[in-house]
């Protein structure tokens, strides 16, 4: 089967990340960047995916300038097969996106499209949603495995969504518990952080990667507004953390928890 | 000269820094404490393809740059410089193969490493014979199709779980190092053994043993290159592995750079953190700024490899300079780190021991110096 990813350029969560002192964004000055790690997770089950049906072929896409390209290769060199750049020199948003990549699965008709349950950046968690509704596909969302951390045995083996004929089962991660849907392809499927582990880019992937295609398509020839419909206005740092105190007994512990804390 | 890395280039990296952190230091600690061979990690890694990077194509390697080897290297070392030793302890043995070995030996010898995880040592080092290689005393002597070998060889890589070895001999101890020649003992046969895992200051993930020769056969078609080649082949050997062993270097180097820089930034004393302090600012400033040569002298003796020029002079630079700095720059980490630098708890002193062995093994610092003389006072 034919499996479309999404994946998405984002800056390294591992970092501190500034807020600009204007509040109008964060600082990008020695910004570093890589795929948002719900795609990544997208890709690994696609590749899985694959694996398991023993053919097939697994298309990763990207939305952004030519910098994307880093990300996608990242993709290629983990198993995908090639990739393609809507190429868009300023940022959309969630809805932007899903419309641009509507047209893409139009073009591509995919049997399966899998992204990351939200972007690491923005957290929306909403393209995979709207791109479902755009296609007029049914959706799954979070897809999650019944392990919640996988063995060392079991990574990079098992898919957890199973296809079955012109349908897939997926595992979702609901509060307090899992829910078990059966959804008919075409469909959308969002992934949860539990659904896998995905694999290095190893060094012969990375050299592979090299002579796989990323073809090049104008955001501008798919006919889509992509102007954001929403607009940031601000963004604020989380208030510094206040140090703790030191109580002098039980009572003045019981005391501040009830009267100030209001927690029982 | 162009100093930007290509897009494969950071995402090979990018791989090995991730390998490094959480295939590496999260076990480092503990492989360096019982001096265990981490088998585990360096499974692992041979199959990221974090091994026989540079090996070509035809023989099942990457085919990768020694440049683009060599930033692997240093994001390894990162990781855990032990373990990154017995990860490219197996280039180095295997590197007297390709420099002088037929296509037939090279298919036979080198090509089943990147089939299978396996390790191979090289034995060049003696009990008698360090710094003064052309002393060696590990002999070989003709007997029909066969060599007979008997020695003994020290500081072997590996050696206690390696299945192949590459062992420099003399067939003249009179000849001197004309006499010196190399010899692929394939297996464990008869008459190799090896001692028991050294107990070291440093890198002790890495397996160290001595290992003895007692009429151990060796068929004629497993000498690389003639009789009194093994010399030549052993300087040559040494000039392709001096930049992987100088990023080693760099690489333990810039670990305990980035722990300095983050325990200066954390670590409160008269009311604020240390790194506010000038006397701290100038040591991270130093620390950076040598490492930082040491990086760029290592790129460009591994450049120089590329390019098929002799990088004898600027290897001996690079591992000297790359060696030397290491040590410096983690005693200084040790030294902001203070009391807690002192202790197994916080990770810069293991990089302190670890960084000293760069500067002993692969040629000392002192040779390396010798070799820079002689390359510059010759003719």
């Amino acid at each position: 089967m034919k499996i479309l990813c999404a994946v998405k350029r984002v800056e390294d969560p591992e970092q501190k990340i500034k807020v600009k002192p204007d509040g109008s964004g964060i600082v990008l000055d020695g910004m570093n960047y890589k795929p948002n790690p719900y795609d990544e997770i997208a890709v690994e089950e696609a590749l899985r995916i694959k694996e398991k049906q023993g053919g097939g072929e697994v298309v990763v896409v990207s939305i952004g300038d030519d910098k994307f390209v880093t990300e996608l290769r990242h993709a290629l060199a983990m198993g995908a097969d090639r990739g393609i750049l809507v190429k868009l020199a300023t940022p959309t948003d969630s809805d932007g996106a899903a419309r641009l990549l509507a047209k893409v699965v139009e073009r591509e008709k995919p049997d399966l499209v899998i992204c990351g349950r939200q972007a690491v950046d923005d957290d929306q968690a909403q393209t995979g949603q709207l791109l479902a509704e755009y296609l007029g596909w049914g959706q799954a969302t979070f897809a999650a495995k019944v392990e919640s951390l996988e063995s060392a045995e079991e990574k990079s083996k098992t898919p957890g969504l199973q296809i079955e004929g012109d349908r897939v089962k997926v595992i979702r991660e609901v509060d307090g518990g899992l829910e078990i849907v059966d959804v008919a392809l075409p469909a959308v499927v969002t992934t949860e952080l539990r659904l896998n582990m995905p694999r290095y880019a190893s060094l012969p992937g990375i050299m592979k990667a090299k002579r796989k295609t990323i073809e090049e398509i104008g955001a501008d020839t798919l006919g889509v507004d992509v102007t954001p419909k929403v607009k940031v206005l601000k963004m604020e740092s989380p208030p510094a953390r206040k140090g703790g105190v030191k109580v002098a007994d039980v009572a003045a512990l019981m005391d501040k928890l009830k009267n100030e804390a209001k927690v029982i | 000269m162009n100093f930007q890395l290509t897009p494969e280039q950071i995402a090979l990296r990018d791989t090995a820094r991730k390998f490094a952190c959480e295939e590496m230091a999260p076990v480092a600690k503990g492989y360096d404490h019982t001096g265990e061979f981490p088998l585990p990690v360096i499974e692992k890694g041979f199959e990221l393809g974090l091994m026989n990077m540079t090996l070509p194509v035809e023989l099942g390697g990457l085919g990768l740059s020694h440049f683009e080897q060599a930033l692997v290297v240093e994001e390894l070392a990162g990781g855990c410089a032990g373990i990154s030793t017995s990860m490219i302890a197996n280039d180095l043995a295997l590197l007297p193969i390709l420099l002088g070995g037929s296509a037939e030996q090279k298919e036979r010898l080198v090509k089943p490493f990147s089939e299978k995880l396996r390790f191979a040592s090289f034995g060049l080092t003696e009990p008698g014979a360090g710094s003064d290689v052309a002393g060696l005393s590990t002999t070989a002597v003709r007997d029909g199709a066969h060599y007979v070998l008997n020695g003994s060889k020290m500081w072997i890589t590996n050696g206690g779980h390696a299945d192949q070895f590459s062992i420099f001999a003399t067939v003249d101890k009179k000849a001197g190092r004309k006499g010196i020649t190399c010899f692929v003992v394939e297996g464990r046969p008869e008459g190799l053994t090896s001692g028991p895992h050294e107990d070291k200051l440093g890198q002790r993930a890495s397996n160290t043993v001595a290992l003895t020769l007692e009429n151990v056969r060796v068929p004629v078609e497993n000498r690389i290159g003639e009789e009194g080649q093994g010399w030549e082949i052993a300087m040559a050997t040494l000039d392709n592995s001096r930049p992987l062993t100088a990023m080693l270097a760099v690489g333990i180097g810039q670990a305990a750079l980035e722990h300095a820089i983050a325990y200066a930034k954390e670590r409160k004393q008269f009311g604020q953190p240390i790194a506010n302090f000038q006397g701290i600012q100038f040591m991270i400033a130093d620390m950076a700024t040598e490492l930082h040569a040491a990086r760029l002298l290592s790129y460009e003796a591994a450049a120089q490899l590329d390019a098929g020029v002799r990088n004898t002079l600027v290897s001996s630079y690079a591992k000297r300079f790359a060696a030397d700095t290491a040590m410096k720059v983690c005693t200084d980490a040790v030294q902001i780190f203070g009391g807690y630098g002192y202790s197994k708890e916080y990770p810069v002193e293991k990089l302190f021991r670890d960084a000293k062995l760069i500067q002993i093994y692969e040629g000392t610092s002192q040779i390396q110096r010798m070799v820079i003389a002689r390359e510059l006072l010759k003719g």
